[in-house]
């Protein structure tokens, strides 16, 4: 089991407030991923999930039990942090033992345990280092065996992915899903990367100023965004946004358009510009164009597109496609 | 930084500071070898060999040269033992004392406490306490059978005065040592503690580690590199306490090494047996030390 459900949870450092009022049901098994910008309290949500923080006011539940006032290690999570924080002078065994020890297991059972969790992550040669002996990579992992061996009822990622080369960056995170599935366990995942956030979540919640401005699953807030907040921060390259009188002939105040939702129009669209630069990905290229009526747009074109910086160019919106913002930033369906 | 031309400017430039160290260290040490072969006594009417001309030397040759007789009765002197005993035993328990009083001070100056910065500068302070001004305020104010604070202390529990350093000279020159010292391994290991990693605090709190394994399992390894700082260079220091002996007037029962070289030295007025016992004094000093580099060195790698 794994259920968290946060109940109008309010935390605030002195007169600084982090989060002001947040509720969030987590079911079990589910793979939540935080996301947000630095600074939006992301982070300070897991922390005061893994009890490292302490609430200012509101309940938090696991599997129904109030667990607001209680000790992190009565909570039953485990937690892997960005800096692995790794005990330095421990083998890798031990590391991976400790909570284990700790928690009073006889001695037998955590050898069982270290090894089939080193097994499972391919640590069984490196049983007898140290931290400082392995790479990134591998310390990661014995950060997540750390984890695992406890059987948590959930498991709590604080950008875990952050030290981490882009290669390797984009195999931990599908080993990370690998063991979601296989584990089956509640995951809650925090990252500032919201392509990390689209591929592995089940649901994501995004995050602004400490508000939960938006929870659904990746295609949902890619598809029906709820504020121009969430809008701009799902899917890469950003979505553009037009306002003045271009957004008042669609009756908003301000509209949005993904790069991948404009259309190259072979005789007249609606915008024409021309291309100011562009980026060449090889199956895709990213076509900034400067349009008189709708400013700056970033175009996503094939990979064979063959125009020049300072051709002209004329764009046709998918307006089934196009989302509407009024002055407050929410959307208008 | 590899080119011939740096290289060379580089010799050039680090030529004179390496002049003057070698200088500094080789000067009074070949002296100190050169008088330790020597029949050197001030009071010796004959002059001569306290006065380096070598005419003269060559002269008296027979008479001056000493040969290893000065190493010989400084060695076999019982005064030799006690002294090195002595040294030993202040090195040991000051360590002792300040290593384990130091880590349990610096747990405690590491909480947030009220007025934490005030306790904080009032626990460095014995540090800065001259050692010949802090040994006459133990021995006049705290330490007096008839007017010293720990006289009065015990009387007025009903015990009797206990005249320190009549009957317990090594226990007092501990106490006043280990107060002057207790201060920097306090300051060492404090500065240590504060570097100690918020997040690995933290895991270790998912773990669901209890305080006193906490600080067995977490903060026991992470002062090991610090206490063996602490350790090498407080016995380089406690080596040589001299002004808490001298001025105590413990030097009798509780001289050590070097009180012995001053006692040959200037009371004997015997310079070359001086000279032999210091430098007998520094072959027992690196013996220490390379022993200690071998027992605690490893927690300086890496």
């Amino acid at each position: 089991m794994g259920t968290i459900s946060l109940k109008n949870v309010r935390k605030s450092f002195g007169d600084a407030t982090i989060i002001p009022n947040a509720n969030l049901e987590i079911g079990n098994g589910e793979f939540i991923v935080f996301v947000g910008p630095s600074g939006c309290g992301k982070s300070t949500l897991l922390r005061l999930i893994a009890g490292l923080e302490d609430l200012t006011s509101g309940v938090i539940e696991i599997d129904g039990r109030d667990v607001t006032a209680a000790a992190p290690s009565e909570r039953g999570l485990a937690m892997v942090f960005q800096s692995y924080a790794l005990y330095p002078h421990m083998s890798v065994r031990n590391n991976i033992a400790f909570g284990l020890k700790m928690a009073g297991v006889p001695k037998a059972e955590i050898d069982e345990k270290v090894a089939k969790a080193a097994a499972t992550l391919n640590l069984t040669e490196y049983l007898d280092r140290k931290p400082r002996q392995l790479s990134g990579g591998q310390r990661q992992r014995v950060a997540i065996g750390r984890a695992i061996v406890r059987q948590p009822k959930a498991f709590l990622f604080d950008e875990p992915l952050s030290n981490l080369d882009a290669a390797l960056r984009v195999n931990m995170r599908v080993f990370i899903m690998q063991l979601h599935k296989d584990l089956g366990s509640t995951m809650i995942y925090v990252t500032h990367d919201q392509v990390e956030a689209m591929t592995m979540a089940d649901r994501i919640v995004v995050l602004n100023r400490g508000n939960i401005e938006q929870v659904g699953s990746p295609l949902e807030l890619y598809n029906n965004p709820d504020s121009l907040f969430v809008a701009g921060f799902i899917g890469s390259p950003k979505m553009n946004f037009v306002t003045g009188a271009e957004a008042g002939r669609h009756k908003a105040h301000t509209i949005g358009i993904r790069p991948e939702h404009i259309e190259i129009a072979s005789g007249a669209g609606a915008w024409t510009g021309r291309i100011a630069l562009a980026e060449h990905l090889g199956a895709d290229s990213f076509l900034h164009v400067d349009t008189p009526a709708a400013g700056r747009l970033v175009v996503r074109a094939p990979g064979d597109f063959r125009g020049k910086d300072g051709d002209g160019i004329s764009l046709k919106p998918d307006l089934n496609r196009l989302h509407r913002f009024d002055e407050q930033g929410k959307v208008i369906r | 930084m590899a080119t011939q031309q740096s290289r060379q400017l580089g010799r050039l430039a680090v030529a004179p500071s390496v002049v003057a160290l070698f200088l500094w260290m080789i000067v009074p040490l070949a002296m100190t070898i050169w008088f330790s072969l020597l029949r050197y006594n001030l009071l010796d009417p004959n002059y001569a060999c306290s006065l380096l001309t070598p005419g003269q030397l060559f002269d008296e040759a027979n008479r001056c040269f000493a040969g290893t007789s000065n190493y010989y009765y400084f060695l076999t002197d019982p005064a030799f033992f006690k002294a090195m005993a002595n040294s030993l035993i202040l090195v040991g328990w000051v360590l002792l004392i300040s290593v384990v009083g130091g880590t349990l001070l610096a747990l405690l100056l590491d909480q947030a406490i009220m007025g934490r910065n005030i306790v904080r500068l009032m626990v460095i302070a014995p540090f800065f306490v001259m050692p010949t001004v802090s040994a006459l305020v133990w021995k006049n104010m705290m330490m007096h059978p008839v007017q010293g604070f720990l006289a009065w202390i015990t009387k007025s529990l009903g015990l009797g005065a206990i005249d320190w350093f009549a009957h317990y000279p090594m226990t007092a020159i501990v106490i006043m040592v280990a107060w002057q010292w207790l201060p920097f391994a306090t300051l060492i290991l404090l500065t240590a503690l504060q570097s100690f990693d918020e997040e690995q605090k933290e895991a270790a709190q998912m773990d669901g580690t209890p305080p006193l394994s906490f600080f067995w399992y977490m903060i026991v390894p992470h002062l090991a590199r610090p206490v063996t700082v602490v350790v090498l260079i407080e016995t380089i220091f406690l080596l040589n306490v001299f002004a808490e002996i001298y001025v105590s007037g413990s030097g009798g029962r509780a001289g050590n090494l070097p009180f012995l070289v001053y006692q040959y030295g200037l009371i004997s007025n015997d310079i070359g047996g001086a000279s032999a016992g210091g430098l007998i004094a520094v072959v027992l000093a690196n013996i220490v030390a390379f022993f200690l580099m071998r027992m605690i060195g490893k927690n300086l790698e890496g």
